[in-house]
């Protein structure tokens, strides 16, 4: 067996043998081709982005309605069947990968626009919605949806506030809490509750906060209000190649302390760069140890201002190539580089992407370090992330058949992210912890800590049906669980080999 | 009630084990506290505690580094401590945190602590978040004395349930803040605010929206109606209607915003533009309700509603019962004073309901008012009964703060 495979909780037997009952009280409440059981089709949904692992569930439900989500919830709390809320399947931390006991509920068919109100400058959606949708909606008129992760063609707003997820323009707009007005959301034994009618601040205790980044545990989110924002005059991205990373991470430094907040700082080292040159054929210096592309918005003449500025200190760091784009044109062409950095990674080789964010100081030290640990390995990383808040993405290449390079890989990430948790920062930036970064847990939090989240948890599910298998590890859980994790574990590498 | 015979008992630890220990002993004995910052936010419901803990004693920052902005403070650091290390590197608060003391009519230091449970924040919070999304790590003591930490000192962090959000606002009840590490900003080169002026409510609200629709980065949208105008910058303004743009950056950009923007409503009248001195006073007055802060007996409500509900639940209130108000965050978050000297929190809350939703809360009013009148909104069932289970997972037994936020 290999000694990094992350385990799952063992399928409870009971619920197993129970599964023509549970189909039909399924079929019960949902319209029969909202429910599927057939093993062939259920195939689609056996893994997400953490394609490494993969289970099969009991069943999967497709509801088009809260409603149904809420009847759904009250049938498999009765009957204590664990639940796993899915919307695009795209989470790069296993989060939405199933367990054998386990229902999926995936939230695909509820993709509307359900209001779309521009003086207060919001849309309430349902949660099936996929990310760019709400921003192609709303582009005619003046507006975006600002939180906008590389997947967002695909991955659903529910996903989203299940992973509080960001993308490059996060650096001035912030992430999916920060966008986040309001829920609607399904309790394990199929309440409802509202929370947010589209004010700023939603009454009583945070809990629109609670909710977003928390991996499906608490609840099923089937509607959201998020803000909207006026787009911007213009935008421009500027590309910086630079002799050595420790010099294009000195220059994000001084670039954010000068006070100036561009909208995205991104981050590629010289792996990446070849990696993406090769796929994009934008124009990337292939002679650079690192490249920066910083993008400003604003009307010509504070573009022009806001670089000039840039581009200052940048020289102040030995810059070595400047390209300004010209046109619309070169400026897509530039990002179609980065927003394409994992799908062109993706035909090089077999990749894991981590996730650490570590304080801006300590950049250029955990890039070295990263560096060190997959040499150490013997293996390659190429490193493509958002500079301006710190948040990294290594992506360890290997290839998946060799099951001694995947269990390197692996611990090569783990090593990493240990490290940037040391280097005074966390495990995950944006991706989530899913059950990829569970049993790290302990090396960010101690019992205390852990503990405290597990109450709140339990607050919301009492009985642990929601996603059980990921975020808190699976030792140290004692009854917390319901007695799930001490009922024992599976590995999943070898059910995935059958 | 704490009885006024000098039974009620001041504890002042000094470090968060000491509080640690404190908050042990009184989970062991079912014994409440009453937990105090600077004691200059007392709105919410009186707390029914012989106890008070003071966090002044645990004090000091920690770790600031304007390269990173980020600054990690205990809680009981005087805010105008933290303002002044802020002040010194070129850098400030991104929420624009309100001070409660002259609408309140309170003393003291408003401390850091203090701040984050209520999740101050003001005029930028519509463009620029507000206290609990500048709020990247905390620590505190939960209600069996334990202490926790959540989030840490990154930007982006999604590390397990985010406990660092509901402790902002949550008014002492979840935990004792220790240690709250908070994004911060460098401050803008120079600012400008624009004044329409003579504009009705829903003019007024209208307009601002067309403002924010336009990329013109406005980071303050307030309306000030007739005669509430007149009670800020010492009545330079003069009483008529006036409606606030702020811009801010660099002078450039603020000067061709400011252009574009009086092109846009040029129609609508002479616009008047004040400067950065001037701009700055007004927005903290606006910040701190300093129109409201006479007529003390008078209670004040803060309506926080969709932006262009908010005004017809005031027209509303204004009919029925004798309202001032004015406006903020383009005209979402409406302060309102009852003239008559009632709370009237069944109308209040009836007229919320029926113009849109959102929810009322009760700053200003006599202790006895915010026993009775409850103060915070009210919630429907299932949302209180899960709120309730939550506020047992941090404090078991209720001994923070109990009957603070829910009776
Ligand atoms: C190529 C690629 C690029 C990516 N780039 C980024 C990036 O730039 N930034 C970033 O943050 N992420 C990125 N991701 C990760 C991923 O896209 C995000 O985590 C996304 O939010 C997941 O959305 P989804 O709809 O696919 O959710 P899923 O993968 O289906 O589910 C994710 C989690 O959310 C839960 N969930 C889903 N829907 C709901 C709901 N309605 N209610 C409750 N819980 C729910 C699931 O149980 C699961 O735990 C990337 C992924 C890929 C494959």
């Amino acid at each position: 067996m290999i000694v990094t495979a992350i385990q799952f909780l063992k399928p409870d037997p009971s619920i197993l043998n129970r599964r023509d009952d549970i189909l039909s009280s399924l079929r019960a409440v949902l319209p029969d081709e909202a429910v599927v059981s057939d093993p062939v089709e259920l195939r689609a949904f056996e893994t997400d982005g953490f394609t490494a692992y993969r289970r099969l569930p009991l069943a999967v439900v497709l509801p088009s309605t809260t409603q149904e989500v809420a009847a759904v919830m009250e049938a498999l709390s009765r009957q204590k069947v664990p639940v796993v809320p899915r919307g695009a399947g795209t989470s790069l931390c296993g989060g939405a990968i199933p367990q054998e006991d386990a229902v999926i509920v995936s939230l695909t068919r509820m993709s509307r626009i359900l209001e779309l109100d521009y003086p207060n400058r919001l849309a309430r959606v349902e949660a099936g919605v996929t990310n760019l949708s709400i921003s192609e909606a709303v582009s005619a008129d003046g507006f975006f949806y600002a939180p906008d992760p590389s997947s967002q063609l695909a991955c659903t707003i529910g996903g989203n506030i299940a992973m509080n997820s960001g993308g490059a323009h996060c650096l001035k707009y912030g992430v999916t809490t920060n966008n986040l007005l309001g829920v609607t959301m399904v309790l394990y034994d199929g309440t409802i509750i509202r929370l947010g009618e589209g004010e700023l601040d939603a009454a009583g205790l945070d809990l629109l906060g609670l909710i977003c980044g928390s991996e499906g545990q608490l609840g099923l989110v089937t509607e959201a209000i998020v803000r909207l924002i006026a787009k911007p005059a213009g935008a421009q991205p500027v590309l910086f190649g630079f002799s050595s990373s420790e010099k294009a991470g000195d220059c994000v430094a001084d670039i954010i302390g000068a006070g100036i907040i561009p909208v995205a700082i991104e981050f590629m080292d010289r792996e990446a760069i070849a990696i993406c040159e090769a796929f994009a054929k934008a124009g990337y210096p292939l002679d650079a140890e690192a490249l920066l592309i910083v993008e400003v918005e604003g009307s010509d003449k504070e573009m022009a201002d806001q670089l000039g500025r840039i581009v200052e200190i940048a020289r102040r760091h030995d810059v070595q190539t400047i390209k300004e784009s010209q046109s619309a044109t070169e400026a897509a062409l530039i990002w179609k580089g980065r927003k394409s950095a994992f799908g062109a990674t993706g035909r090089v080789a077999d990749y894991i992407c981590m996730d650490g964010t570590v304080p801006l100081s300590q950049l250029a030290f955990v890039l070295k370090e990263t560096g060190a640990i997959v040499k150490r390995y013997g293996l390659r990383a190429a490193n493509v992330f958002h500079a301006g808040d710190g948040n990294m993405h290594p992506l360890i290449l290997y290839d998946v058949n060799d099951p001694a390079e995947r269990e390197k890989a692996e611990q090569a990430g783990n090593d990493i992210l240990r490290l940037c948790v040391d280097a005074g920062g966390c495990l995950t930036g944006e991706h989530g912890v899913g059950i990829e970064k569970r049993d790290l847990m302990t090396h960010q939090y101690n019992e205390t800590d852990l503990d405290q989240m597990i109450d709140v948890r339990a607050a919301f599910d009492p009985v642990w049906i929601l996603n059980p298998s990921k975020v808190f590890p699976l030792e140290g859980r004692g009854e917390s669980d319901g007695g799930r994790a001490v009922a024992g574990t599976s590995d999943a590498t070898m059910e995935a080999a059958q | 009630m704490i009885p006024s015979d000098g039974t009620d008992q001041l504890i002042e630890p000094f470090d968060e084990a000491e509080l640690a220990e404190i908050v042990r002993d009184a989970a062991d004995n079912g014994r409440p506290l009453e937990i105090a910052g600077g004691g200059t936010r007392s709105f919410g419901r009186p707390v029914d505690a012989l106890a008070t803990v003071s966090t002044s004693g645990i004090s000091g920052i920690v770790a600031y580094s304007p390269n990173e902005m980020v600054a990690a403070v205990r809680a009981g650091t005087p805010v105008s401590e933290l303002q002044a290390a802020l002040d010194d590197a070129n850098q400030r608060f991104v929420f624009e945190p309100i001070d409660h003391r002259s609408l309140l009519g309170t003393e003291g230091e408003p401390t850091v602590g203090g701040m984050v449970a209520v999740n101050a924040s003001g005029p930028r919070r519509f463009v620029a978040g507000a206290c609990r999304d500048s709020l990247l790590g905390v620590r505190f003591v939960n209600g069996k004395g334990e202490i926790v930490k959540n989030g840490g000192r990154v930007m982006k962090n999604v590390t397990g349930l985010d406990l660092v959000k509901p402790m902002a606002g949550s008014f002492g009840t979840l935990g004792v803040l220790t240690e709250v590490t908070l994004k911060v900003q460098p401050k803008p080169e120079t600012e400008a605010t624009l004044i329409v002026r003579g504009l009705l409510d829903a003019d007024a609200v209208a307009v601002l929206a067309h403002a924010m629709a336009t990329p013109n980065d406005v980071t303050g949208a307030a309306h000030l109606p007739e005669l509430v105008a007149g009670k800020v910058l010492d009545g330079a303004l003069g009483s008529e209607q006036a409606t606030l743009m702020r811009l801010e950056g660099f002078e450039s950009s603020v000067n061709e915003r400011a252009e574009k923007l009086k092109a846009l409503f040029g129609k609508l009248g002479e616009i008047d533009q004040i400067d950065a001195p001037q701009s700055r006073r007004l927005w903290a007055q606006i910040r701190d309700v300093a129109p409201f802060a006479d007529h003390p007996d008078r209670p004040v409500w803060r309506l926080s509603m969709r932006p262009s509900d908010a005004h017809e639940a005031v027209m509303a209130l204004r009919m029925k019962a004798g309202a001032s108000a004015f406006y903020d965050w383009q005209g979402g978050l409406a302060w309102v004073r009852m003239e008559g000297g009632n709370t009237m929190s069944g109308l209040v809350r009836k007229t919320v309901e029926a113009n849109g939703g959102g929810h009322a809360t009760l700053i200003r009013a006599t202790e006895s008012e915010r026993r009775f009148a409850v103060p915070f909104q009210p919630q429907e069932k299932p949302l209180a009964i899960l709120e309730y289970r939550i506020r047992k997972a941090f404090d078991p037994q209720g001994i923070l703060n109990p009957g603070r936020m829910v009776a």
